[in-house]
């Protein structure tokens, strides 16, 4: 199995030499355009975003600083803004840049085929096909039209759906939108246990 | 939550109870802190001792599974003593209202109960109505069929004396905690409820939180600040993927599965839109066809609801027993699915009895798991126990873009939908969970269309690309303009114009002749012609909205940005504040205009009851939905310690969801423990996400179970010794962790112990960090949610062995 990794130290050092180069001229130009806490954390040569806590619901907001010429983040912190954490985190939270900035972290598509003791590195394009094939004969084999009382249901008791409240509310609309339209009744999440 | 985070500041009396928010929503905490700094009081009942504890006014431990004993009793406490809130209970509740004369109570069972099925027939818990449906009432309450009466007799038999008996605590702890909470039945005063999975998970979970929220309606605490229901949900989008139903009871915005007895759109319509005759009800879900045909819209936007209705799959009934996680697992492990989807989710470690999942995924043919790390649930053929030549299941890891690199909404316990902002570019080109559902749908669409099959309509008429950019790819902003919707033609409603293409202002515009689309109505009015209102960042407030602390420009909260769900409840029927102190609403009679929250419905006080999602508009306490009964009853865990307790002759849960071929551990000398699982700080859920990040891992490297001294003189265990913990489902290892934290319980002159364990671990990561908990926990859940008991079941404990490494 192949993972690629970064060097996240290479990166730290990238950055304090950047902050070292920039830090006394382009600081003055920011300043000028303070008009909240957070963009006044602004590095000059980041792009600032702000997002929410990916763990509990609490809803914390979080401040994102990323590199503009590799595009990774290089700080995540609380938004000193936000009404409910006014800038304070958990130890979670404040950990949080190491769910995005990782060495461990896998970026390509894994496959076992059956009985198989290892994953095999496959490109999306040919999961995709694959996993689409597999629906198709999962669906096609296992719709029910009609119920054993002749009622129209619809439906495939053959493929189950499990997940998740780790996704954003526009991709859940989007998931049940596609689990609904094949016809999927099996469609459970974390909500339930 | 009906009210959110910044409101708990406002409480007189914190409740905290089925939940630890100090260690598991720590900035919750801020909260509780700053309302104790003005003089509440915080109580905590726990059967641990955590640093929610350390920081309360009041800890009560309690034998874990006894919290319905505990709160009957304060319902009777409230009823003897006569501390209910007496004018908003006769106003606002149903404590009035009369139950039919055939509605029967006996030794722990309701009537209509059948033992062959073991669920109710609930036709005799109805209300006796007039002859137009509206419910007849004794505002004296002292008609013996009365909502209030049948309450005073149902609770008469929760006295102080029996409750401690079986939650194996101090009379004196109970009385105080009594006291003290009931205080906020003063008009001008509030309680709040701080809990979480400590309630859900147990047979008789939506019991837990009924009984609760019985207590809030008696002293008037609902839809006040500083007061409510408030659940403290633990996934960070927990609240929104609920809303959006990925549940197999509703579809999204809470409407509701269709079943196979529904043949038509009209037929569904028909069975869950409820009629009031009673001006004065407002009886929102009167709305449900304008909803339903939105939604069907939004889904398959060039047909009529009335056709892509029958599109939608339809179940043979609505029962958790059928089609919940429970029994879905167990027919996997039956071998009836061919193909499923862990998407952002790890059920090898966080469904109950582990090892059953486990061996469900090995009788798959295919798997298609979805995370941002390697996990035991996408790796599960080469895990503890399994031989991965002898297992079929074509399995695929499909890596996803992380929360920070790319842009959407996610919804807080307090129903805020927040934006997130795309920072970094996703690692390597990764796609986000949006584009793999969208890419999916496309492939599979172009192979019905090239080869067709089985019933193609719903697939090859379904438009995904509602929800696409310019780009023809999965577009959140695009996405969230579809779920609130828009009007698919130009027309005019409630005197109002509109153009085709313009988003729908607000869920009262809805229609339900196809003119409207919206993929949840509850999300009508965030992306409205104004703008993406989640994307809020402005903190201004009129004075009366910053007395509520409401931040009602702060990003966007459904329903219609309400910040306090039934506030209508916190005026009088003049609309004048109960507490003027600290009002969410009130009438500004000069004006003729509500201010503060946005209310319940604009309509002058008085004119209509506030509860009004409900069909009559009252607060329910008396509730004939449920699946276990109108009035909560305390039964034991489905694996308990004892062989009877003092309020019936019914052990358990009679509809409790269980699998009869499954032992159960009652009384049974070879797991005489109480076991309970729960969250750290450091880690998160099965530790999917949280064990691959080096600064959580060491802070909490491993597996570890909380013992107290006394349990640990028992059996020999030194502190940081490793112990088996084992049930009928399977054992782990754990790192005994002796502690004061725990003490043992005296239950019916019994000496008890209940051992404690995080459930974050499992095998793949990290080095020896050990495996799952829910290895022992067992597959017995709620019979109105289906929601697992990991919170009260039994073990055994003792010393790990030579024998066990093997």
């Amino acid at each position: 199995m192949k993972i690629k990794r970064r060097s996240f130290l290479q990166l730290g050092t990238v950055a304090t030499m950047s902050m070292a180069f920039f830090g006394l001229g382009c600081g003055k130009d920011e300043v000028a355009k303070v008009r909240d806490k957070a963009s006044s954390f602004k590095l000059a040569w980041t792009k600032q975003t702000t997002t929410i806590c990916p763990f509990c619901a609490v809803g914390c907001g979080l401040v994102v600083n990323t590199n503009q010429e590799t595009k990774r983040a290089i700080n995540v912190e609380g938004d000193p803004d936000h009404p409910i954490n006014k800038g304070s985190l958990c130890a979670k939270g404040a950990a949080s840049i190491q769910l995005t900035e990782n060495p461990d972290r896998p970026s390509e598509c894994l496959w076992r085929a059956p009985y198989s003791d290892k994953f095999e590195v496959k490109p999306w394009q040919w999961c995709k096909e694959r996993i689409a094939r597999l629906i198709k004969d999962s669906r096609d084999k296992s719709f029910e039209e009609k119920n054993a009382k002749g009622q129209v249901v619809n439906r495939t008791e053959g493929i189950a759906s499990m997940g998740s409240a780790a996704l954003d509310n526009e991709e859940c609309w989007a998931m049940q939108t596609f689990m609904r339209s094949l016809g999927l009744v099996y469609v459970e999440h974390q909500a339930r246990i | 939550m009906t009210n959110h985070w910044n409101d708990i500041q406002f409480s007189d009396c914190i409740l905290i109870m089925g939940s630890n928010p100090a260690e598991n929503h720590p900035i919750s905490f801020k909260y509780v802190t700053m309302a104790q700094e003005k003089g509440a009081k915080v109580i905590h009942a726990d059967p641990r001792f955590t640093r929610t504890s350390a920081k309360s006014d009041m800890y009560v431990p309690l034998r874990s599974g006894s919290d319905i004993a505990i709160l009957g009793g304060m319902i009777k406490y409230i009823l003897d003593n006569k501390l209910y809130f007496k004018e908003y209970m006769l106003n606002y509740t149903n404590a009035s209202f009369l139950v039919s004369k055939d509605f029967e109570f006996n030794d722990g069972l309701f009537s209509g109960f059948d033992p062959e099925t073991s669920t109710y027939d609930k036709s005799t818990w109805q209300f006796q109505t007039d002859e137009n449906g509206v419910p007849q009432k004794d505002p004296s309450l002292k008609d013996p069929q009365c909502v209030f009466q049948i309450m005073k007799k149902h609770f008469a038999r929760y006295t102080p004396d029996k409750i401690c008996r079986i939650a194996g605590m101090e009379k004196s702890d109970l009385l105080d905690m009594y006291k003290l909470y009931t205080a906020t039945g003063r008009p001008d005063k509030s309680g709040t409820i701080m809990y979480a999975m400590g309630w859900t998970q147990h047979s008789v979970g939506v019991q837990n939180i009924r009984t609760m929220a019985m207590i809030q309606l008696l002293l008037g605490n609902i839809g006040v600040a500083g007061g409510g229901v408030n659940a403290l949900r633990g996934e960070a989008n927990v609240q929104g993927s609920t809303d959006h139903c990925l549940l197999y009871h509703i579809l999204p915005g809470y409407l509701k599965t269709p079943k196979a007895a529904q043949q038509s759109l009209a037929e569904y319509n028909k069975a869950y839109t409820p009629v009031s005759n009673d001006p004065e009800s407002a009886n929102w879900w009167s709305n449900y066809p304008k909803y339903s045909a939105s939604l069907l819209k939004a889904m398959w936007m060039n047909d009529d609801p009335k056709d892509s209705y029958n599109w939608l799959p339809k179940l043979e009934n609505g029962n958790a027993s059928q089609y919940s996680w429970l029994p879905m697992i167990d027919r996997m492990y039956q071998g009836k699915f061919s193909g499923a989807f862990t998407w952002g989710m790890n059920p090898a470690c966080s469904g109950s009895d582990s090892k059953k999942v486990r061996e469900g995924l090995g009788k798959l043919d295919w798997m298609v798991n979805c995370n941002l790390f390697l996990n035991e649930t996408g790796n599960f053929w080469e895990g503890p126990g399994m031989d991965p030549k002898k297992v079929k299941t074509e399995t695929f890891f499909l890596p996803c873009a992380s929360p920070i690199e790319k842009e959407g909404s996610i919804s807080n316990s307090g129903r805020w939908m927040q934006w997130r902002y795309a920072g970094p570019e996703p690692l390597n080109g990764v796609l986000s969970d949006g584009h793999y559902f969208s890419e999916l749908m496309e492939e599979v669409k172009r192979l019905y269309k090239e080869e067709g099959g089985a019933f193609p309509a719903p697939v090859e008429r379904v438009t995904f690309d509602a929800m696409y950019g310019e780009h023809h790819e999965f577009d959140a902003k695009q996405t969230a303009r579809l779920i609130n919707g828009w009007f698919t033609r130009d027309c005019e409603v409630k005197g109002k114009k509109f153009k085709k293409g313009q988003q729908v202002p607000s869920f009262a515009y809805l229609q339900d002749d196809g003119s409207t689309c919206s993929g949840n109505w509850l999300y009508c009015n965030s992306v409205t012609d104004e703008g993406n209102k989640a994307m809020r960042r402005d903190a201004s407030m009129t004075p009366e909205q910053e007395k509520a602390q409401l931040y009602p420009n702060w990003s966007w909260c459904w329903p219609v940005n309400r910040r306090v769900l039934y506030n209508r409840a916190s005026v009088d029927v003049n609309g004048k504040p109960w507490a003027p102190e600290k009002p969410i609403i009130a009438w500004d009679a000069s004006s003729k205009k509500w201010v503060g929250d946005v209310p319940d419905g604009g309509w002058a006080p008085g004119t209509r009851h506030p509860f009004i999602m409900r069909k009559h508009g009252f607060g329910q306490l008396f509730g004939p939905g449920r699946a276990d009964g109108p009035l909560p009853e305390y039964y034991e865990p489905l694996e308990c310690p004892v062989e009877s307790h003092p309020f019936s002759g019914q052990l358990h849960n009679p509809t409790a969801i269980h699998f009869k071929s499954e032992k159960k551990s009652v009384c049974d000398p070879r797991y005489p423990f109480i076991a309970s699982t729960y969250r750290l700080t450091e880690h998160w859920q099965t530790g999917s996400m949280t064990r691959w990040e080096p600064w959580l891992v060491e802070t909490e490297p491993q597996m570890f179970v909380e013992i107290s001294h006394e349990l640990a003189r028992l059996r020999g265990f030194e502190n940081g010794e490793k112990v088996c913990i084992e049930s009928p489902r399977g054992k782990l290892w754990a790192i005994a962790m002796v502690t004061e934290r725990f003490k043992p319980f005296t239950v019916q002159g019994q000496t008890l112990h209940q051992v404690g364990m995080p459930w974050h671990y499992g095998w793949i990561a990290p080095k020896n960090g050990g495996d799952s908990a829910n290895l022992v926990t067992p597959n017995v859940g709620d019979p109105n949610t289906g929601i697992p008991e990991y919170k009260a079941f039994m073990v055994n404990v003792r010393k790990w062995t030579k024998e066990d490494e093997a």
